[in-house]
């Protein structure tokens, strides 16, 4: 493995949005950075600068409020990068089905490349789901073409 | 005349390759034994390497064109004054040249319209504002001792600066963790999770220029710690040994306190350090007196 790709896979930096989900799954995201899970031992660090970070967490269901916000966050974010879509609401907008203010899942905005299920999202599953992001950034670092 | 012929010549040229490595390494301990700490396995101790490399292959977004003529600045002065430390040179030329690459990083954090890398920059001119008067008059201090602002004056100082600059070094921890940007002054950025200012002084850096600015800040740590292995000064591993004790009491200051305001920054760092110092030289001179 060539040293940039092995250096990727070893620093995901990560960036949460909360795009108006309960906290449910935001509280979650937040217990994986505890010493119980400490997912800083994989050298993930949630970074809060969208300018720095490769991997962005969304949570909630995408709605017109605030699809702009979502919008600029991932365009600030530079290549390569992967989106993680977590919880029910954020992966199909789930109970707020029809809501007249909502637009449903998160990939009706920006494209995502891993789906997390869970109502809420356990954190067992949502670094999980980070390992499978990585799996991505692998495939671009090589070259290869995704999406 | 320059000796080529001899090995030991060439020593202050690999001093100075190799610091960022092993500022990049400290910063790879300091990580480890903090998650220690904190009841956590934490990151590897190449991790900084892992972060920096990522972060130069990453698509270059550059706020304005000249940030990165001043990332590189920023590296580029911490380098030269650990070169100025390395060849033995003057201490206040290597403190000046330290504050140019600060200024570096400030000059390029106020050229965005970003508010939070604004306050950012304005708060590391408050926390160089702290540090740079102490370094100073730590410089005066051992000017006191040795008669010379010269790094190769120290060398040749047969007695360790510890023993008679006792107070001096205890007066460099808070300079250390304003340096290291440090709880409870971490004011102007901070590495760990507790954001404040998204990320302060260093908001509008991403790809190869925060890389950069990475690189220029592990030289500083490798710069400061040179600096206190100066005070074990003919015995140099004893130095570092020293060195290492003020970085680990540096580590649990940081792990004990919560951030405080830049206000309890300027007023802890000059009051311990100007009265710490300054207590010091008074007794350097009295004794001097008493002896003669």
């Amino acid at each position: 493995m060539k040293t940039m790709t092995k250096a990727r896979l070893k620093s995901p930096w990560v960036l949460h949005f909360d795009c108006g989900s309960c906290n449910g799954c935001d509280i979650e995201i937040l217990a994986a950075l505890t010493p119980k899970f400490d997912v800083e031992r994989f050298g993930i660090v949630n970074i809060g600068d969208p300018k720095q970070s490769d991997v962005l967490l969304v949570t909630g269901p995408a709605n017109k409020r605030n699809q702009r916000v979502l919008k600029n966050l991932y365009d600030q974010m530079p290549q390569p990068k992967a989106v993680i879509a977590i919880g029910e609401c954020a992966c199909t907008g789930a109970m707020f089905h029809n809501c007249p203010n909502t637009l449903g899942g998160v990939d009706k905005v920006i494209p995502v490349d891993v789906y997390v299920p869970g109502c809420a999202a356990r954190p067992e599953s949502i670094i999980d789901g980070v390992v499978l992001a990585l799996a991505k950034l692998q495939k671009v670092s090589e070259g290869e073409k995704v999406n | 005349m320059v000796d080529y012929m001899n090995p030991l010549t060439y020593i202050p040229i690999l001093l100075v390759v190799l610091a960022p490595i092993i500022g990049g390494l400290l910063m790879g301990i300091d990580r480890k034994l903090t998650a220690r700490m904190q009841n956590r396995m934490g990151p590897p101790i190449i991790q900084p390497f892992y972060d920096a490399i990522k972060l130069w292959g990453k698509e270059p977004f550059i706020a304005s064109r000249l940030q990165p003529v001043l990332a590189f600045g920023y590296f580029g002065f911490s380098v030269a004054a650990f070169a100025l430390l390395a060849f033995g040179q003057d201490m206040l030329l290597m403190i000046f040249t330290v504050a140019a690459a600060d200024l570096c990083l400030v000059a390029s954090a106020f050229n965005s319209k970003s508010p939070y890398s604004n306050i950012g920059a304005r708060r590391e001119l408050l926390a160089m504002m702290a540090y740079e008067p102490v370094m100073m008059l730590v410089a005066v201090s051992i000017f006191f001792v040795t008669g010379s602002f010269m790094v190769s004056a120290v060398l040749q100082n047969a007695t360790p600066l510890l023993t008679l600059l006792p107070l001096v070094v205890i007066a460099m921890v808070p300079v250390l963790v304003v340096d290291m940007k440090k709880s409870p002054w971490d004011v102007s950025t901070s590495s760990h999770a507790h954001q404040e200012l998204v990320r302060g002084v260093y908001t509008e850096f991403s790809g190869y220029t925060l890389a950069l600015v990475e690189l220029g800040h592990w030289t500083k740590l490798a710069l400061m710690m040179g600096f206190i292995s100066l005070f074990w000064a003919p015995n140099l591993i004893v130095g570092a040994a020293l060195a290492f004790a003020l970085f680990f009491a540096v580590l649990v200051i940081d792990n004990s306190y919560p951030r405080l305001d830049w206000r309890s920054m300027v007023k802890n760092t000059w009051m311990l350090g100007f009265l710490l110092v300054i207590a010091n030289i008074v007794g350097l001179v009295a004794r001097a007196v008493i002896m003669a």
